[in-house]
């Protein structure tokens, strides 16, 4: 796989929380009935997750399944095994109205953690983000300044943020911009 | 003359000495002060000149509602101009200048407009300025903007050297102000359990309390304001932020917090400025109240100040405003000044009551200092100047007769308290006139509503009306209890504080002073010193026939700007009833709006500048193109190479080179911004006939087909090529600012109309780099790219043949290949997956070099296509543009019985057989056509303007053909071939350019096609 | 600034989170009508000062339409509900009935079609 780079190529930064690019991950949007016994058991079968309820995601060893709307679900597999896990759920869901694809280079993908992480949030995305309104499974579609995003929190208090690979560079500087050492908020 | 005082001053440190300048000249402050106090403590009487007279100004008030003070701060990358001294925490090494004069505070020649007063009233500019029009431009323009205007703008090439930021933050109960009525409101709110935030403006918390005296449970309001807030600092649920004004309030519990983090300490680095973005269940308003004037002929002279303010100096900062006082009231409140004043050694002259009666026990306690009282006067005039020295004494009851003359150097003077209803007020709160207060209070029955309809504001203390410690508390318990109520918390009750205030005898409305003033005087009486706005300039509106407030407040601008009628709302209103002989509550308030004290441009932009300014999209290859020569061009939000620039070269050059080879050997394009969009689903054929103009359900698998996409209205908004995947899915290129648009269409279309048809679409634009192959030589590049890797894909006429695609590997790489060309020439596109991209152009690259390869930009892909007489989205159609008249007749399906835009382009107008259509046009003299310009014919229209018959749509200088060509829309263009029509340039050349085929290029197509 | 919820995902949205999509319940008049029919189709909307019906996306989110039923003079939001209908549904209009007795939008009022009235 020495051809494939992610868009961020390893960047990092470290201020009030630490943003790092997170790396090749392999996505399929799936889209679908969501509630199609058929359905989540190729999901399952493809990420050892099972079915995330509305705005959450279920975390499995090496896969995830995030709730992305009604119809659609977001599975995060490895990066290399996505073209598998792909024609596996396709041949899964061979007679079902369904579709899945391959997204795995359309998004770059960034961890941030650290103690600062909530407020670094925060300060870009107009979300609640006191722990009383978001933790762990939580999974939110929504904006990060001036572009969509996605974010979910791991157990371990870290998130995963996602958003289109053409502007994962404006959002790791967004990001390290709201990380800025000298910009504690400090009301998380 | 104003000087430090020996004693009092619980802000200041005077253990902590600093040094600042004003007007380059440096003085000392300590630590806690206020520019205001410390320039009041060197005697700095007078810190600026007026708006629209250039009058000598001096601190009014202590606060943010100060409207004279306004100073220019710093110097270089971080001056800013307009701020005021009451609300500038002192630093060391701050420089503050005074404005709006030259060339000296001292000696301002402008002030030459104080004598010409009588003739700029109200509304003067509108009256002046009509006629002559010449003279606007070349006199009037430049003279106001030398004589108006507050401070200078910053250098406009200078760039903030601060960062601000924004915080998103959601409480069920906000608290606005943490004078004790905010700190008892949160206090009852936190007690229910709700999440609360509490913004106090000042560094300071407790508001005025501790300067007004009285006691709260026993104690000094002081200890209770320290137990408090430990209370509170103990509560998980309560967030205190100081320094943090509530800026505005705004639907749905919507508000802005402005948090001034460095100010006060520059150099500490990290933002300077926090806007904090808070949606609130509740928003409780504790904003306190503020002091009026008194409307008395001088009353802005350098020294008069408002009485409270004085206090506040004298208490908080250790400031006397001077030797001799004279205090002017109708009111007991005043009298605590006056007290104060006697306390710190400052002579009292006078205390001027206009009650007849007087007041009560805090008159009493003033007499018993033998300070002289009298009753039934008013002040009758100030004697102008650069500092308060004479006042003149006259019954209230008068027209302004001097009974009295004495020598003050400062006047105190107290026209009651208004509370501060601004962000009740924001988001629609409405108000009632209050006859005990003289003034308007919050109408509980009317508050601002929220989502579900409930009342979402509730104001409290001061800011409700209620004066007196005893009464306020109680007010704000009760309404820190109900904001929790609301917010879905259970009902819990907080015992109030128990507030002891000295009683105070009732106050009496006085809004001219003295009542029926002459009009020397009345031209003297100001009610807003910010935008220099007198009695005399109200009462003149009035005559004129403005019996709207909000009209008069816009003729005379009373109350406007950032002024927001802090000082100047209730007097002029009253003046303005008055005059109309109507009641203040018939004439009504004007709109308060936000912010309620000036926010920097900073703190609203936040984050977003510089390189975060905007987002800026990549593709792939972007590093690459920066690193060879690409002159970027935005897309959108993309950036896209126009050209590829080699040493030496210009755009133009650059171009020719590109357009050349591309057409002689091989070029690489970059066209991965082009939109890619999965379409699947048993009714996606179906559903795509609804979405394009073309059939695209009979488009066999493998094949490729251009499509049309039409608005509803008919007009052409997007093209593409679609391809067919498999029986029920196909891929649709869009244009590249089309992609979440058309995504977004075609969802709003299955969401919203057709939720029973079987569709899925995706949006995969960003999956993949596309790279198109072009010229004779692409095929080679594959297929050398393919021997190396050892085989692939066959790339050849008969397995790719033209308007087809295949999946496979090109050079070791997955990748799908369409045999598409916007060129004209042989081309392929190859999608890879976007994260090999760059490897993919780099291969390309290396083993394009035995084959001439040369990427290209922007404009070569525009010329080329419109050699081929190609049309481009935003080029050729502008919103107002239908495929017939692009001559694309061919592209709409007549089989189908309906297609979004069908039924508009059967409308009168659209079959209309004199719509400009799409025709070639080439220069007589071989030049480039203006870009935009328009065609002209004979005679003209109703307005005598030349009748236009055309436009040029797209132009370019086409190096294959070594000419101008270009395209454009002409009045029954395509039956006029061979015609030579004018277009006039806005260069005064008219140019000549022959109606032509608009395929300049390969006519039969045979290139692309090998 | 406005917050709407999801009616999909359960998200109190706010503005900046949505994009708005004017008027709801439009009926689409395709080849076949008359000019009248399409003119007003494409035209013509409300513009009612009080209730209004009116589509929404939440695009920064699930990026499902929904349709908002609100008070314009107000901001007053009654209810939200999916997009996947062709009047509003019976629970909205009764909210509405509730809070706007004697209320009516185009065909819809207090809580009943009425038939051309």
């Amino acid at each position: 796989m020495s051809k494939a780079v992610s868009e961020l190529n390893g960047a990092r930064y470290a201020g009030l929380a630490e943003v790092a690019d997170a790396g090749l991950r392999g996505m399929i949007t799936l889209r679908g009935d969501l509630d199609s016994a058929v359905l989540k058991s190729a999901v399952q079968a493809a990420t050892g997750a099972g079915m995330p309820g509305i705005g959450r995601i279920s975390v499995a060893a090496d896969g995830a399944v995030a709730w992305m709307s009604p119809d659609e679900l977001l599975l995060l597999v490895p990066y290399e095994e996505a073209g598998a896990k792909l024609a596996a759920l396709q041949a899964a869901l061979a007679g079902e109205h369904a579709l899945a694809v391959n997204v795995s280079d359309a998004r770059t993908y960034l961890r941030l953690s650290g103690e600062g992480a909530r407020e670094v949030l925060a300060k870009v995305s107009p979300v609640d983000l006191d722990p009383a309104a978001f933790g762990p499974g939580q999974f939110r579609r929504s904006r990060l300044a001036q572009v969509a995003g996605a974010f979910w929190m791991e157990e371990d208090g870290s998130f995963g943020i996602i958003c289109f690979r053409s502007v994962g560079e404006y959002v790791f500087k967004l990001l390290k911009t709201a990380a800025h050492p000298q910009s504690k908020v400090g009301v998380y | 003359m104003s000087t430090r005082l020996a004693k009092h001053g619980r802000l200041i440190d005077r253990s902590k000495q600093i040094d600042f300048t004003f007007n380059g000249k440096t003085m000392k402050g300590y630590a806690g002060d206020t520019l205001a106090s410390a320039l009041l403590a060197n005697g700095q009487v007078m810190m600026g000149r007026s708006f629209k007279y250039h009058r000598p100004r001096g601190v009014v008030a202590s606060g943010a509602e100060e409207p004279n003070a306004l100073m220019q701060l710093g110097t270089g990358d971080r001056y800013e101009p307009n701020q005021r001294a009451t609300t500038t925490e002192l630093f060391s090494g701050l420089q503050a200048q005074s404005q709006n004069h030259w060339p000296s505070l001292e000696f301002d020649v402008l002030s030459i407009n104080n004598k010409l007063s009588r003739f700029l009233t109200a509304g003067f500019y509108y009256k002046m300025f009509i006629h002559p029009r010449p003279l606007w431009k070349h006199v009037y323009e430049p003279i106001i903007r030398k004589s108006a205007g507050l401070g200078a703008a910053p250098d406009a090439e200078l760039k903030d050297a601060d960062t601000y930021e924004h915080f998103y933050f959601f409480a069920d109960v906000l608290v606005i102000g943490g004078g004790v009525a905010g700190l008892q409101a949160a206090k009852a709110a936190a007690a229910s359990g709700a999440k609360v935030l509490v913004l106090e403006q000042n560094s300071y918390w407790g508001g005025r309390a501790p300067v007004d005296g009285g006691t709260i449970d026993g104690e000094a309001p002081e200890a209770w304001i320290e137990k408090t807030l430990a209370e509170l600092r103990a509560m998980d649920n309560v967030t205190l932020r100081d320094r943090c004004m509530g800026s505005g309030v705004y639907d749905h519990g919507y508000a802005l917090g402005y948090e001034r983090l460095t100010d006060h300490a520059p150099g500490q680095g990290g933002p300077r400025h926090r806007l904090w973005r808070i949606r609130a269940s509740q928003i409780v308003t504790a904003t306190g109240a503020i002091e009026r004037p008194l409307s008395f002929a001088g009353n802005d002279v350098p020294g008069v100040m408002l009485a409270g303010a004085m206090r506040d100096y004298v208490v908080n900062w250790g400031v006397k405003p001077g030797e001799r006082v004279v205090v002017a009231t109708n009111n007991d409140d005043a009298y605590r000044t006056a007290l104060v004043l006697h306390d710190a050694g400052v002579e009292v002259v006078r205390v001027v009551d206009t009650r007849e009666t007087g007041g009560g026990a805090l008159m009493e306690a003033v007499r018993e200092k033998g300070i002289r009282v009298e009753l039934g006067r008013a002040i009758a005039k100030v004697k102008d100047g650069k500092s308060v020295t004479e006042v003149a004494i006259c019954a209230q009851n008068g027209e302004g007769g001097a009974r009295e003359i004495v020598q003050a150097d400062a006047v105190a003077m107290s026209g009651g308290w208004s509370p501060v209803v601004h962000l009740w007020s924001h988001c629609g709160g409405k108000l009632i006139w209050d006859e005990v207060t003289a003034s308007f209070r919050p109408d509980p029955e009317r508050p601002p509503l929220g989502d579900k309809g409930q009342g979402f504001v509730v104001p409290a203390g001061a800011a409700n009306g209620e004066f007196g410690l005893a009464a306020l508390l109680e007010d704000a318990a009760v309404a820190g209890a109900k904001a929790a109520e609301a917010a879905g918390f259970p009902a819990t009750t907080v015992a109030a504080a128990k507030g002891e205030s000295v009683a105070e005898a009732q106050m009496e409305a006085v809004w001219l002073m003295p009542a029926k003033a002459d009009v020397k005087l009345r031209m003297k009486s100001w009610l807003d010193y910010q935008n220099d706005v007198k009695v005399s300039d109200v009462q003149l509106a009035a005559r004129e026939g403005y019996e709207s407030v909000e009209h008069t407040k816009r003729y005379t601008t009373l109350g406007m700007a950032t002024d927001q009628g802090k000082l100047s709302n209730i007097n002029g209103l009253a003046i303005l009833a008055d005059s109309l002989n109507a009641e203040i509550p018939q004439v009504g308030t004007t709109t308060f709006r936000p912010p309620y004290h000036p926010i920097s441009l900073g703190a609203i932009a936040g984050e977003a500048r510089g390189e975060i300014f905007q987002p800026i999209r990549k593709t792939p290859m972007y590093d690459w193109h920066d690193r060879n020569g690409a002159d970027w061009e935005p897309v959108g939000q993309w950036r896209r190479p126009f050209a590829y620039l080699r040493d030496g070269e210009d755009r133009h050059a650059a171009v020719n080179r590109e357009v050349k080879n591309t057409r002689e050997n091989l070029g690489l394009l970059d066209a991965s911004t082009l939109g890619k969009l999965i379409v699947k689903g048993p009714d996606a054929g179906k559903f795509l006939d609804m979405m394009y103009t073309n059939m695209m359900s009979t488009l066999k698998i493998g094949k490729c087909r251009y499509g049309l996409m039409c608005s509803e209205n008919g007009f052409l908004m997007d093209d593409g090529v679609v391809a067919r995947i498999d029986e029920d899915t196909w891929l649709c290129h869009t244009t590249t600012g089309g992609a979440e648009h058309i995504h977004g269409w075609m969802e709003e279309w299955l969401q919203t109309e057709w939720w029973d048809w079987k569709v899925y679409v995706a949006n995969v634009t960003e999956q993949y780099a596309q790279i198109a192959v072009v010229g004779p030589n692409a095929r080679k590049v594959l297929e050398k790219l393919n021997a190396q890797a050892g085989g692939g894909m066959d790339v050849s006429r008969e397995a790719l043949p033209f308007m087809e695609w295949r999946d496979g590997q090109i050079g070791g790489f997955d990748a799908r290949a369409y045999r598409i060309s916007f060129s004209g020439e042989l081309s392929y596109e190859i999608a890879v997956a976007a994260s090999e991209g760059q490897a993919f152009w780099d291969a390309l690259m290396e083993a394009g070099k035995e084959f001439g390869v040369m990427p290209y930009g922007t404009e070569t892909l525009h010329i080329l296509r419109a050699e081929k007489g190609f049309i481009m989205i935003g080029d050729e159609t502008d919103g107002t543009v239908i495929p017939q008249d692009l001559g694309l007749n061919w592209a709409l399906s007549k089989k189908k019985e309906d297609y979004l835009g069908k039924r508009a382009q059967q409308r009168s107008h659209m079959v209309d057989p004199d719509r400009w259509q799409l025709v070639g046009l080439e220069t007589v003299d071989g030049s480039v056509l203006p870009d935009g310009a328009y065609a002209v014919g004979e005679g003209v229209n109703a307005n005598g303007q030349r009748n236009m018959i055309g436009r040029v749509t797209s132009t370019y200088h086409s190096a294959t053909l070594g000419r101008g060509i270009a395209m454009g829309l002409v009045k029954h263009g395509p039956k006029r071939m061979g015609e030579v029509i004018e277009f006039p340039g806005t260069d005064g050349k008219t140019y000549k350019a022959k109606i032509v085929d608009p395929v300049f290029y390969d006519k039969e197509g045979e290139k692309q096609n090998v | 600034m406005l917050i709407l919820e999801c009616p999909y995902c359960g998200v109190k949205a706010e503005e900046t989170e949505l994009a708005a999509g004017g008027e709801a319940h439009l009926k689409r008049y395709g080849p076949g009508s008359s000019d009248d029919e399409f003119h007003d189709y494409l035209f013509m909307r409300e513009n009612p000062k009080g209730v209004h019906f009116e589509r929404w996306r939440h695009a920064n989110g699930c990026g499902k339409w929904f349709h908002a039923a609100r008070c314009t003079m107000t901001l007053e939001v009654f209810g939200t509900y999916p997009a996947q209908t062709t009047e509003p549904p019976q629970e909205i209009c009764d909210k509405i009935t509730a809070k706007r007795p004697g209320w009516s939008w185009r065909e819809f009022s207090d809580g009943r079609k009425s038939s051309a009235a």
